[in-house]
């Protein structure tokens, strides 16, 4: 049977086919819905981990304990899951272990455009890359076949184009796995510098035979045709280079961690013209050019943003495709929605002038003009220590005017360290958690504060006050972000503190809440057109030549711009 | 139950790949009409290929989704000046994807206008005469009120299959294969309405 799927939907088609026994990921684009599909298995275990490093820790646990596992971030999720990756590719596994990272190249949902193919090259893991939907099922298959084979971690890289578009797989049967029998061995489980010195040198062994065996790997392939041009290359660039360069020949890579080096001289040498298309950076055009083998795309290509098959066509042809220009038209950057419980908390940071270290999530885009309401981003978790180190080097009486803004999933993702950090070092600060009892930028996945698991089951509900309290904090509010007055009474009162204060604005998502509460319209007898309502940047509400209207297919009825009018022109439509 | 497709099948090899674009903005419902039309293609037994965008543009910004099927599909992307059919939610889409457009290809637009953030902010101006510029930057164009006809016919969210149903006609096909398409892919309490909306596209 044949079917359509996305990129990820085929890594956990291939997962289930592998007889995996658990999966886990925290959320992120363009990851997500890898593990949103294994979650559909009832005979698997899923779930959303609070971070990558402990859905990766769990995974290892998995996999030394004898059960197929496989754990899926986006990039930079693979940093906060460093710390163990670097450890596991010592220890080795027991039963196969797979890890799923998606690059973003173009940070279509990003904060930026990191290579995951060095992590494989740092901490000695080889790195699959499949091209589109059916590659990814089986290399991921195929991942689980040599991490068992070589007793290592595999990392399948993926990127958005991979991710994110659908292509025909065949569907097969599952395979049916039984547990691996556990045996203790500390020698290989305990990583203490004696067992640790003891498995390096194990680790250099199974590399040294990766990379012999890669030449003879099936998905390491040459597809020989003109020889005037030579074509390494991996990835969703593989599929441009087959569109605009068909007569080309090809040497692509499936892995592309260790590198197959005899293959490599082999298609260099029977190519007149050899070049690489790879996006960001050349990590296998630095290899090759480090075998001492010339190549014409020294510099050829950006390190930065995707590739396109015109891109490409028009550096190795040196002809520029007959393109149109594009119209120049007015951007349409992604806002907040309607009846966004941030929009109210922005819109009072702004008039009070504060600033605020931001986060990752959707309140990210609060940065933008013209709610303004944060001056950082950087990394899940970074404004909390951010303010806190702003508070260390400005002084306490400049930290007034700052708080940190973060979202409830990043929160318990890697903002509690933060915040314990703040209480132990005597900081004053005040953090200012946006509740909205989801993970919203990601599509709506569910976390150890929501009540449910990946799978729609009750589970415990991780109580934010209590946690916060228990950390040492004795200033908490919880407050209605729609209750624009106390948003405003609140956040004064707590910045001027000189003690530690954690503000909590709950209120679900408004894509979350399915009844709507009627909707509002502007009175333009009362209107004095001060725009102050255009400040909240409410996709409804729309100014055309002096009038100022709000669409009552749009208003979700939250009221915060009823709020800010100081004319009472704005006012809830009755039936 | 796929006689029809046969026929359809037969109109569809004279082509290399055919390439569709559909712009529109977050939240429109763009993705599902690329998914009818992707499975439709495979049953017919053809390579798809589609490309979506998540994440961050979701939340109304500018959106895309490319599908391609014909005997062999390489990249999942459509490049510019190679689309046969744009499908554009909204007009200002339109214009912004134009380019896509190949020298005989054809534009079908909803004549909704969605103001973007910096039209909302009176920063830009929204473009005056849109599908006029549309026509000028395209082989054809076909111009429709689909949320009107959706409205109409009683829910704003079938304005998608709306528009499937001119593509459809477009496509110079039977409506059947399409039909049992659409039965197939949206929520099973809408599918009457869905077929209704589907036939109005189609005889616009």
């Amino acid at each position: 049977m044949k079917e359509l799927l996305l990129g990820n939907e085929a890594i956990a088609r291939g997962a289930y086919e592998a007889g995996v026994k658990v999966a886990t990921a925290y959320p992120g684009t363009p990851s997500t819905e890898i593990t949103e599909c294994i979650a559909k298995h009832d005979d698997i275990y899923a779930e959303w981990s609070p971070n990558e490093k402990v859905a990766l820790e769990v995974a290892i646990g998995s996999a030394i304990g004898g059960g197929r596992a496989i754990v899926s971030m986006k990039h930079v999720g693979l940093n906060v899951a460093a710390d163990p990756l670097f450890t596991v590719a010592y220890t080795g596994i027991n039963a196969g272990l797979v890890i799923v990272v998606a690059d973003d190249p173009g940070m279509h949902s990003s904060q930026n455009e990191q290579n995951t193919r060095y992590y494989g090259k740092a901490a000695n893991i080889p790195i699959l890359e499949p091209s589109d939907s059916q590659e990814a099922k089986d290399f991921v298959i195929l991942a689980f076949d040599i991490s068992e084979e070589y007793d290592t971690p595999v990392i399948i890289r993926m990127t958005t184009r991979v991710s994110h578009s659908q292509s025909i797989v065949e569907i097969c049967k599952p395979q049916g796995q039984k547990l691996k029998e556990y045996k203790k061995d500390i020698s290989k489980y305990v990583m203490m510098p004696a067992m640790a010195k003891a498995r390096h040198i194990i680790v250099e062994d199974r590399m040294n035979r990766l990379a012999d065996d890669s030449n003879n790997m099936s998905i390491n392939e040459v597809e020989t045709n003109d020889r005037s041009v030579g074509i390494i290359t991996s990835g969703i660039s593989y599929q441009y280079v087959k569109e605009v360069l068909p007569n080309a020949s090809i040497l692509k890579l499936g892995m592309v961690y260790p590198f197959p080096d005899r293959l490599i001289r082999e298609f260099a040498s029977t190519v007149d013209r050899l070049y690489v298309v790879e996006e960001l950076e050349p990590f296998i055009e630095e290899h090759v050019k480090s075998m001492g083998i010339e190549t014409a795309s020294d510099n050829l290509f950006s390190i930065q943003g995707e590739l396109s098959g015109n891109t490409i066509y028009s550096k190795i042809t040196g002809k520029q495709p007959n393109v149109k220009s594009a119209a120049n038209v007015p951007g349409r950057p992604p806002v907040l929605c309607p009846g966004c419980p941030h929009r109210g908390v922005y819109y009072m940071i702004k008039k009070l002038r504060l600033h605020a270290a931001g986060d990752i999530g959707c309140y990210t885009l609060g940065a933008l003009p013209p709610l303004e309401g944060i001056d950082t981003c950087i990394c899940m978790g970074a404004s909390i220590g951010m303010v806190h180190g702003i508070e260390k080097a400005r002084g306490r009486d400049d930290t007034k005017s700052w708080i940190g803004v973060i979202g409830d999933s990043t929160f318990i993702h890697s903002g509690i360290t933060g915040l314990i950090d703040i209480v132990y070092n005597k900081g004053i600060s005040t953090v200012a958690i946006l509740d909205n009892s989801t993970t919203g930028m990601t599509g709506h996945q569910d976390h150890p504060a929501t009540g449910k698991t990946i799978k729609g089951e009750p589970a415990p509900v991780l109580n934010l006050v209590e946690l916060i309290s228990a950390i040492g904090i004795e200033h908490i509010e919880v407050v209605d972000p729609y209750d624009i007055t106390k948003v405003e009474t609140v956040l004064k009162k707590e910045v001027e503190r000189d003690e530690p204060s954690v503000i909590i604005f709950s209120r679900p998502c408004a894509l979350l809440t399915k009844e709507k509460s009627r909707p509002f319209a502007v009175d333009k007898s009362k209107c004095r057109h001060c725009n102050m309502c255009m400040d909240l940047a409410c996709p409804a509400i729309t100014r055309d030549e002096n009038t100022i209207s709000i669409d009552k297919t749009l208003c979700n009825g939250c009221g915060v711009c009823a709020d800010v009018c100081r004319f009472n022109a704005i006012e809830r439509l009755v039936d | 139950m796929y006689v029809d497709l046969m026929q359809l099948k037969g109109w569809l090899i004279k082509m290399a790949t055919t390439n569709i674009l559909i712009v529109g903005v977050g939240g429109q419902g763009t993705l599902l009409t690329s998914r009818i039309i992707g499975n439709l293609a495979m049953d017919l037994g053809y390579d798809v290929k589609m490309s979506e965008v998540h994440g961050m543009s979701q939340r109304g910004g500018s959106v895309v989704t490319h599908v391609k099927f014909g005997d062999k599909v390489f990249s999942p992307l459509i490049e510019i000046g190679t689309a046969d059919i744009i499908i554009a939610f909204e007009q200002l889409e339109a214009l912004r994807w134009s380019h896509y457009l190949s020298d005989t290809g054809t534009i079908i637009v909803n004549e909704q206008k969605i103001a973007p953030l910096p039209v909302i902010l009176g920063n830009e101006q929204y473009p005056t005469d849109v599908i006029d510029k549309v026509k000028d930057r395209s082989f054809k164009c076909i111009a429709i009120d689909a949320l009107k006809i959706a409205r109409n016919l009683g829910n704003d969210r079938v304005l998608n299959t709306v528009l499937l149903g001119v593509l459809a006609k477009q496509l110079e096909m039977p409506v059947e294969g399409w039909l049992d398409a659409v039965e197939e892919n949206v929520p099973p309490k809408t599918i009457a309405i869905n077929k209704r909306a589907f036939k109005e596209g189609y005889n616009q």
